[in-house]
């Protein structure tokens, strides 16, 4: 079977200017992601991994410089440049819900807009879509009335929900969906969105810097440092047992009940216009040999269901398979 | 009680006709530190402005709040303040790429706080801000002096700003907040350093934290607060591990740690301010409440080892 998304070493450059010289920053270089139908996968990262550049790769917002990043099996600009279904098919949730909003559009008007844009309905049915919509985010119907500004940070939230499922998609990408909302708001949400997986079959793809987040929604997780996915396996597993020093310090780093406070890492992420020679991570390292400071590891298998990009994976059971 | 170095009795705090503080008490003796957690609207960040006299002329005290020997901060003139802010309380703000000044170096906002409450000259309290640099972990100090604001990582700017803070050798420090801008691995690494700094300096710290989990790896007490109610209060351990108010169990069902399978979040939010109860202000969504609880305000009074204010508590875990 195609998957539904498959990138190939895709690599993306930017090119920036620093005291007059043209300097290429490398957001992604070497990321390997397959993506099947039905799945849910939480992308992992600090700021400065390339989680959104990756994303605008994804939603064929950014081309890649270099390797081929596809949608059922052809190159993603390419669908998306041929008609509107590719957007209808993949919605986004923006990670500012209030800014991704129009301040002076009412809920009805921000719903009803995809709704008329990709002609899912009658003008005459919108309305009750509308409401349909609402209710199935857990928002009353007198919420159609509303601005924006008249609402909380999870109602809004809700409503970006809502307009993003209004062209009935396939797959929801959601940007730091449940990031800042207050702990009750964001187990409320957690629990909707869990439950809108389950019962539209939707594809979720979800990027969050939360391992609980993604451990609480997504089957699988990718880990991403400094433009690379250093990790990709079943969530569970990969948190169980992380195979990349890197995965298992983020795993560390998530304060727990009670638990000493762990300071698993020193230093800070490098500048991705001056990366490290040899794997990217071998400065902050703990586990770092020789000769990680020469060879930049590529993503390999470790076994059907896990791959890591390091030399020395921590996960006994996988060492040289 | 000689050791108490703050001493809260009923801080009532109102905006017009919204009452955002109603009657908060707390203690803090001297080298503790106290978490301050809840959700947004409990008034956690509230009180560390009200306590650090940064409340603006819209709102209206009342209550006192003891601090060393001062009889009450709550009534302190603004040359009362001027005295004390900087020196014997400061604070660490959220955000501190927004907290320093875009149009100074980091040295020169670092050595002018030296100078103005220490009056030292400008050469002393160059060499004394390179030296604070180095303390919270900043590497090449000296080099880093001459930085602006923006050319520093988050984590970075959040340690210039511990500096600052702790520059006079303030008795208390406030952290609101001080690592929900930055990235897990570094959270870490900032929470040890005010630990580490304040312990040193036998300072006590208020921090404001949303995260349960964090207040119990960093505190000795916590105090957990809904719209500007005490609920409950207590050495973190005893809080935490057997919460008896109902609030304080529903925030912790709603913690994700990895590996969590199911979350029953509270329904509904917090009402508006025009619409709260008279009595427990968690009375409209709490599973226990009846109509005493929407009417009568509980009193916050000593039950198994913390400060309690529930009519119905929960019983032990």
């Amino acid at each position: 079977m195609t998957p539904l998304f498959e990138l190939r070493e895709v690599e993306k450059t930017f090119e920036i200017r620093r005291k007059g010289k043209k300097l290429g920053l490398r957001a992604l270089d070497g990321v390997r992601l397959t993506i099947t139908q039905g799945a849910s996968i939480a992308l992992v990262g600090e700021s400065g991994s390339g989680k959104s550049t990756l994303l605008r790769v994804l939603l064929g917002l950014t081309p890649p410089t270099e390797g081929v990043a596809l949608y059922q099996g052809r190159p993603i600009a390419q669908v998306r440049a041929e008609n509107r279904e590719f957007a209808r098919n993949v919605a986004m949730v923006y990670q500012d819900a209030r800014g991704s909003l129009n301040p002076r559009m009412t809920v009805e008007a921000l719903i009803t807009e995809p709704l008329r844009h990709f002609g899912i309905c009658t003008a005459a049915q919108a309305p009750a879509r509308v409401r349909a919509l609402l209710a199935r985010v857990g928002l009353a119907p007198e919420v159609a009335g509303r601005f924006p500004s008249e609402m909380s940070g999870g109602q809004v939230r809700r409503v970006a929900i809502a307009r993003a499922l209004a062209s009935e998609p396939t797959v929801l990408v959601a940007d730091e969906a449940v990031s800042g909302l207050d702990v009750s708001s964001q187990a409320q949400l957690l629990n909707l969105l869990r439950r809108l997986q389950a019962e539209m079959g939707l594809t979720l793809i979800f990027i969050t810097h939360d391992l609980g987040v993604a451990s609480y929604l997504c089957a699988e997780i990718a880990i991403m440092y400094l433009g690379r996915i250093v990790e990709t396996g079943p969530t569970r597993a990969v948190l169980d047992a992380p195979a990349h020093p890197y995965a298992r310090a983020l795993r560390k780093a998530a304060p727990e009940f009670f638990a000493p406070l762990a300071e698993p890492l020193t230093g800070e992420i490098p500048s991705p216009i001056d990366l490290p020679p040899g794997c990217r991570f071998s400065g902050r390292c703990a586990y770092a040999q020789a000769d990680c400071r020469l060879t930049d590891p590529a993503l390999l298998r470790l076994n059907d269901h896990r791959a890591a990009a390091c030399l020395h994976p921590l996960t006994q059971s996988f060492a040289n398979v | 009680m000689n050791d108490i170095l703050l001493d809260v009795r009923d801080l009532t705090l109102d905006r017009g006709e919204k009452r955002i503080l109603d009657r908060v008490s707390l203690t803090l003796a001297k080298g503790e530190t106290l978490a301050l957690v809840g959700e947004s609207g409990a008034g956690k960040s509230t009180i560390a402005i009200a306590l650090m006299g940064l409340l603006g002329r819209s709102a209206t005290t009342s209550g006192t709040a003891r601090f060393d020997d001062q009889p009450d901060l709550l009534s302190l003139s603004e040359r009362g303040w001027a005295a004390l802010r900087g020196r014997k309380l400061a604070m660490v703000f959220q955000d501190a790429g927004a907290a320093l000044n875009p149009s100074f170096t980091v040295g020169r906002q670092l050595a002018s706080v030296l100078r103005r409450q220490l009056g030292l000259s400008k050469f002393e309290a160059r060499s004394r801000a390179v030296a604070l640099m180095e303390s919270v972990g900043i590497n090449d100090a000296e080099g880093r002096m001459t930085a602006y604001p923006h050319q520093l990582s988050g984590g970075m700017q959040q340690r210039v700003m511990v500096a600052i803070a702790l520059a006079c050798n303030p008795d208390l420090l406030f952290a609101d907040e001080p690592t929900s801008a930055l990235d897990v691995t570094i959270q870490a690494q900032i929470i040890r350093l005010i630990l580490e700094q304040t312990r040193a300096r036998g300072a006590s710290c208020i921090f404001v934290l949303h995260d349960l989990a964090l207040a119990s790896q960093s505190c000795d007490r916590i105090v957990v607060l809904y719209a500007g109610q005490v609920m409950e209060a207590g050495p973190t351990e005893v809080v935490l591990r057997d919460p008896r108010h109902p609030y304080t169990r529903l925030l912790q069902s709603c913690v994700i740690e990895i590996g969590t399978e199911d979350l029953t979040p509270p329904e509904g939010s917090v009402p508006p301010y025009d619409q709260m109860p008279a009595g427990c202000r968690f009375s409209t969504r709490c599973p226990r409440a009846d109509a005493r609880c929407a009417a009568e305000r509980p009193p916050l009074q000593p039950v198994a080892g913390r400060d309690l204010a529930c009519w119905h508590p929960e019983d032990a875990a």
